[in-house]
């Protein structure tokens, strides 16, 4: 069978499962809508370390731990681990992971890093390369404030177009062993700039990149949007999912019926003064792994489509200033278990 | 499919994210900052008047105004509750003295874990800098101009 779908799509001759995942998160998102579904959530902000970078690495080791229970695996039996963060030089990831001693590809796609390390991991299964994969990220409102935007301490008037960083992880095994959910194809993201230089407004910049996707995924596999039973964003939030909605129609396909954004199902934003939703690595990572992925594995849901989307820029790019160009990358899940 | 290139496009898409973006109400935001701000300017007010019912003079009442504005602003920053006011008031909170001192503490918590030379000492100043600069810049270029009005006997 021709693995190459279309100009950017992959399907999966082999099989390939997601056997389990897991999800940690801080005392917001436990608060939020979704909160009875987290593996676990830490009040602590600093969980127990000294710094914010630090936090969001122990985070980061939390949830290997926890993947790695509930898949009832060790980490010996982790090929090689497909992770990424928001901070420079990926360093939460890096030394969280350092007590798991398996092998690192360190990865950076802002809030889309969920879609690219599935997405990897997926070909290392489906190449056989490896049988068990590692593919996880994590993301801390603090330690981005910091890197990102000002000190915590700092007063400053957040407009209502912005977005609120998950204080999450969120870690995925895939394998070739068996589960009752399966990832059958991938739509690699490219990058898209639409010229838009609001920071401010991150869902209005990653949008044109969602929408590339999707509808190239829909292209590439000769599908509608109703093939799916959902299609979700990872953090687009209000303004972004209102401007993806309104693209997408423009390209022919109508998804406002079964289109569900990550950023506006962890919190909300009516009493958690959240603004346009919560954004992050950490929001997508942790709402498929807590929400998501059970309702496949439940049968709830037959097939969806996962679409984290990041936006590509740096402190630097932005005081250059250079736009915010988006990236999305589309994720196919489907529920492989027994008839209902 | 893909990115825009044509500058007009750009714009286009630019214009329609505006009209589908909301906006905080201009109107209210004024009036929070207006109050706000006024609040604070009266707390000085109270400061100095009380100053000069203790017979100090006018630079020393001053001083002292500054200094205990500085000091609250300071203890509330530490608290973790000037920003909520910040977040309520706006410019209201940040424009007067107390928004300044809130700039250069707010760094001196944050940078505390890189170390007190590359963590605090390099970094204390990165938002109050260019208030700093630029504050030191117009007072030269006015003493400039006032130098050389005088030297023309205009003043």
């Amino acid at each position: 069978m021709n693995q190459i779908k279309g100009r950017q799509s992959t399907k999966f001759e082999k099989d390939v499962y997601i056997l389990g995942c897991a999800s940690v998160v801080g005392q917001k998102e436990g608060e939020g809508p979704l909160g009875d579904n987290f593996d676990k959530v830490v009040k602590d902000p600093m969980f127990g370390k000294k710094s914010w970078e630090e936090a969001e690495s122990e985070m980061q080791a939390i949830a290997a731990r926890l993947v790695l229970e509930k898949c009832q695996i060790k980490a010996d039996d982790i090929r090689m681990v497909f992770a990424g963060d928001l901070l420079a030089q990926s360093i939460a990831s890096c030394f969280g992971l350092v007590d798991l001693n398996r092998p690192l590809y360190g990865l950076f796609g802002a809030c889309s890093t969920i879609g690219e390390a599935i997405s990897l991991g997926a070909m290392a299964v489906a190449g056989g390369y490896a049988n068990h994969v590692l593919s996880m990220t994590s993301s801390h409102f603090a330690s981005v404030e910091k890197e990102f935007r000002f000190p915590l301490a700092y007063g400053n008037q957040k407009p209502p177009s912005s977005s609120w960083t998950v204080t999450g992880s969120g870690a995925c095994v895939i394998s070739s062993e068996k589960s009752n959910v399966k990832i059958t194809g991938i739509t690699s993201g490219k990058i898209v700039d639409f010229g838009l230089k609001d920071s401010q407004n991150m869902g209005a910049c990653m949008a044109p990149a969602a929408a590339d996707t999707i509808s190239q995924n829909m292209a590439d596999f000769d599908r509608n949007p109703g093939d799916y039973d959902r299609i979700i964003t990872g953090d687009l939030g209000k303004i972004g999912r209102e401007i993806l909605i309104e693209l997408m129609k423009q390209k022919g396909y109508d998804i406002r019926d079964n289109y569900l954004d990550c950023g506006m199902l962890i919190f909300d934003s009516n009493t958690q003064d959240t603004n346009a939703g919560g954004s992050g690595c950490g929001c997508a990572a942790t709402v498929l792994a807590s929400t998501l992925i059970p309702k496949l594995e439940s049968g709830e849901w037959q097939r969806i489509l996962f679409v984290p989307t990041g936006a590509l820029m740096s402190k630097v790019s932005f005081f250059e200033g250079q736009s915010v160009p988006g990236i999305a990358q589309g994720v196919v899940l489907e529920y492989v278990g027994k008839e209902k | 499919m893909g990115s825009i290139k044509d500058e007009d496009k750009k714009k286009e898409y630019e214009q329609y994210v505006n009209q589908v973006t909301p906006k905080n109400n201009l109107f209210v935001q004024m009036i929070k900052a207006f109050v706000v701000g006024g609040l604070i300017c009266d707390l000085g007010q109270v400061i100095l008047n009380y100053c000069k019912s203790q017979n100090m003079n006018k630079e020393t009442a001053g001083a002292w105004c500054s200094l205990t504005l500085i000091f609250i602003s300071v203890v509330l920053t530490g608290l973790n509750l000037y920003q909520k006011l910040v977040s309520f008031s706006g410019a209201g909170a940040l424009v007067p003295i107390t928004g300044f001192a809130n700039s250069v503490a707010a760094p001196a918590i944050e940078y505390q874990k890189e170390g007190q030379v590359f963590g605090v000492g390099c970094k204390i100043f990165n938002i109050a800098g260019p208030v700093i600069l630029y504050g030191v810049f117009i007072s030269w270029l006015l003493g400039l101009i006032y130098w050389i009005l005088k030297l023309m006997h205009v003043v």
